[in-house]
């Protein structure tokens, strides 16, 4: 099965966040800001244009484009 | 004076509690080496001397602000900290906490904007929170000044009983690979917060590392450690987990202490505010329309009325008395060129811009306060991300088609710096509304039919430009500069009066500073060049003045570009100054009453491609002093303002080169 990340969320699921899949600088700032394996995610709205995506998460909104969101797999909350 | 660092995220309240501690004595400066803004300040009671650092999440080795904020605090010593929190985001604002905590220096946590927490039905237990954190907290709300002196009077306590935190307690399997670490890198003789090396050693921080200069030996044991720690994972990295095991950390102590009112799913005002601002449809119309109220305020009706009322003070009250008063007194006649032509003209013409940046960044500052900006940067991210830039070069970028120096003041906003000089190499293209008049000049003349088409050719022409030198910039010198697009949406406030006001003021205050020292000291020199002959002796006559020895110097350059007589060059050269004087100077050097006997000269000596060629070449050569200092100042070195104005003047040359060159096959 291929692995599920973010960018596989629709607007308004949530699910469940398992590795984040990069290095350096970009992977410190992803678990800084709380993107932690374990966290709920929520997928809250993505931009006119298509990227960024804005999260929701630990009670506050983040955003990312999908070149960041591609690195963070999940496992959907339905699924579980 | 007890010495005390402020530090907290980013939109926590910091600068409203920094303001409100300190009052007006504050202090702006950089910090060394790097354009982060350093700000300083002393409490009212002259007691506490407060250093503002910037606003950070973490302290990771990757961005400069949390690197220059680590350093402060380890190299420096300060006595305390004040460590402030946004209680309507308790848990990753915790985050940044408890990698302060490590640091072993006094710490009071200050829990603000409980005045929202309270609307929002949320209770937290703080005596309980302090009690599991082993740290002071003090509830505050900064913007209506709840509790502001509690804080202070914390921070006494922790300092004169030196009162250093407690170590956090992580989960065993952390704590125990962190002692271990703690054994390898302890030595004697070195004084430093072990807490905060081990868990940087653990993480892999290669500053400390090599600051650390651990031998072969003791590097092999740290690895060792490590690696057994990550086999006790499945997500099997240090630096994740470590980060993990804090984030667990926070989830216990606010599980215990935080009662939270609304469910998540409810929506908030900000939430509400956000399903329009940010709508589907609604987004890029309303972002458009706060765009061009903006732009049409700072350079529109209001900031122009302003700008005039300087100019009109400036030539029509201060030249005149100055000049009668220099007549009264007898002083030769070039003291009063020097001062009315060179001082009041050189600095003047630069003052004119401070009503448009003092309106222009107090509407920034109300965007930024509201908490906008960063929508603004969420909408307008995907098309500037081709170019390397990001959704918050966009506001720079349209500031520039007003005027160039304000333009580059507002990518303050940006942290990046890479992102911050792309942004300011590329605001230049973007035609400043001081080129206009040179446009309309010539247009009129040449192409009378065509002149809107021809004029906003100009605009499309820098733009296009704008995008390729983007490109070329991009896959050139910025390659390796990804910086990551990680942003928080903070959630909406009602911006205060008293901090926009004041944020405006510090940025005017920047600015009238650097007129009165560089733009003074360059005026100067351009007056020099204007008032005097190549054998040094005073001249009134323009014609003969070291200017146009060096316009007659460098007029053949322009030769191949259509335009190479002397006065085309020294207009060139004056518009230096400002792109107004180029307009201005050729009225001067073809002795022309007005625009329409100046019509008539130049239609002798242009033709309508070598005009066109000439408009080309003024919008896109360097822009004038003004634009170059702040350029300096904001990129943070010489070399970038100088690599800015070659750039400019290259392309221009070629341009205009091309124009004319392949123009001339055609007419």
């Amino acid at each position: 099965m291929k692995d599920l990340t973010i960018n596989d969320l629709t607007v308004g699921e949530s699910a469940l966040v398992l590795k984040i899949n990069c290095e350096g600088a970009m992977k410190r700032r992803l678990i800084d800001m709380g993107i932690t394996p374990g966290v709920k995610v929520l997928l809250h709205k993505i931009a006119p244009l298509g990227d960024p995506l804005e999260l929701k998460l630990r009670g506050y909104l983040l955003s990312i484009r999908r070149s960041e969101a591609k690195n963070i797999y999940i496992k959907k909350e339905s699924k579980l | 004076m007890i010495s005390v660092v402020l530090a907290g995220n980013p939109n926590c309240g910091k600068t409203t509690l920094f303001n409100a501690l300190t009052g007006s004595n504050q202090y702006v400066g950089n910090w060394a080496g790097v354009t982060v803004e350093k700000k300083t300040g002393k409490t009212k009671d002259g007691k506490f001397n407060i250093v503002d650092l910037p606003g950070i999440y973490s302290l990771s080795p990757y961005s400069m602000e949390e690197v220059v904020s680590r350093d402060y605090i380890i190299k420096e010593k300060p006595q305390a900290i004040i460590n402030i929190i946004d209680g309507t985001n308790i848990e990753r604002n915790l985050y940044l906490s408890v990698q302060l905590v490590e640091l072993g220096i006094p710490m009071v946590l200050v829990i603000n904007m409980m005045d929202d927490v309270k609307a929002q039905g949320t209770k937290i237990d703080t005596c309980y929170l302090s009690k599991l954190m082993g740290i002071p907290i003090v509830p505050i709300s900064a913007r209506k000044g709840d509790n502001i002196n509690e804080v202070m009077r914390q921070i006494e306590y922790v300092v004169n009983n030196n009162i250093i935190p407690p170590e956090i307690n992580f989960d065993v399997n952390t704590q125990n690979t962190l002692n271990s670490i703690f054994f390898v890198i302890y030595n004697e003789n070195r004084n430093i917060p072990y807490s905060f090396y081990s868990s940087k050693v653990l993480e892999g921080d290669e500053r400390v590392i090599n600051e650390l200069n651990l031998s072969e030996d003791e590097l092999e044991r740290v690895n060792l450690i490590a690696k057994k720690y990550e086999e006790t994972s499945q997500y099997g990295d240090r630096e994740t987990m470590l980060a993990d095991a804090r984030y667990r950390f926070i989830e216990d102590v606010t599980r215990k202490c935080v009662v939270k009112g609304k469910s998540d799913d409810k929506l908030t005002t900000s939430d509400k505010i956000d399903l329009i601002v940010t709508n589907k449809f609604l987004a890029l119309p309303i972002f458009l329309l706060i765009m061009l109220s903006i732009f049409s305020l700072t350079f529109g009706t209001v900031g122009t009325f302003f700008s005039d009322l300087i100019e009109n003070f400036l030539s029509n009250i201060l030249s005149p008395a100055v000049e009668s008063f220099l007549n009264n007194i007898d002083s030769p006649q070039w003291t009063s060129s020097l001062l009315i032509n060179g001082v009041i003209n050189g600095v003047g013409g630069v003052l004119t811009f401070l009503p448009q940046i003092s309106i222009l960044f107090f509407c920034l500052s109300i965007l930024e306060d509201s908490g906008y900006m960063a929508r603004a940067a969420f909408i307008t991210d995907r098309f500037l991300r081709k170019l390397g830039l990001s959704g918050k070069s966009f506001i720079p970028m349209i500031m520039g088609f007003g005027c160039t120096t304000p333009a580059v003041m507002a990518t303050r906003t940006q942290e990046n710096i890479n992102e911050r000089r792309m942004t300011i190499l590329l605001i230049p293209f973007m035609s400043c509304g001081a080129k206009l008049p040179i446009y309309a000049l010539f247009a009129g003349v040449f192409f009378a039919a065509h002149q809107g088409l021809i004029v906003f050719s100009m605009y499309i022409i820098g733009f296009v430009l704008a995008i390729i030198a983007g490109l070329v910039l991009k896959k050139t010198y910025f390659k390796t500069n990804r910086a990551p697009f990680i942003m928080e949406l903070p959630a909406y406030r009602l911006p205060l009066v008293s901090s926009v006001l004041k944020n405006t003021w510090d940025k005017c205050k920047g600015f009238l500073v650097k007129a009165g020292t560089i733009i003074f000291a360059m005026s100067i020199i351009i007056w020099i060049l204007q008032s005097f002959t190549p054998s040094l002796s005073y001249t009134s006559d323009s014609s003969t003045s070291l200017f146009a020895y060096l316009g007659g110097l460098i007029a053949p350059i322009f030769k191949p570009l259509g335009f190479g007589n002397w006065k085309a060059g020294v207009s060139l050269l004056s518009g230096l100054v400002a792109k107004e004087a180029v307009v201005s100077t050729m009225l001067v050097l073809y002795s022309a009453a007005n625009e329409a006997a100046l019509s008539g000269a130049i239609m002798q000596v242009f033709t309508p491609l070598s005009a066109f060629s000439f408009m080309v070449f003024c919008l896109l050569y360097m822009p004038c002093i003004s634009a170059f200092v702040t350029i300096k100042k904001e990129s943070g070195s010489i070399k970038w303002a100088l690599a800015s104005a070659a750039m400019q003047c290259t392309i221009a040359y070629v341009a205009s080169l091309l124009v004319y060159q392949i123009g001339s096959l055609f007419v």
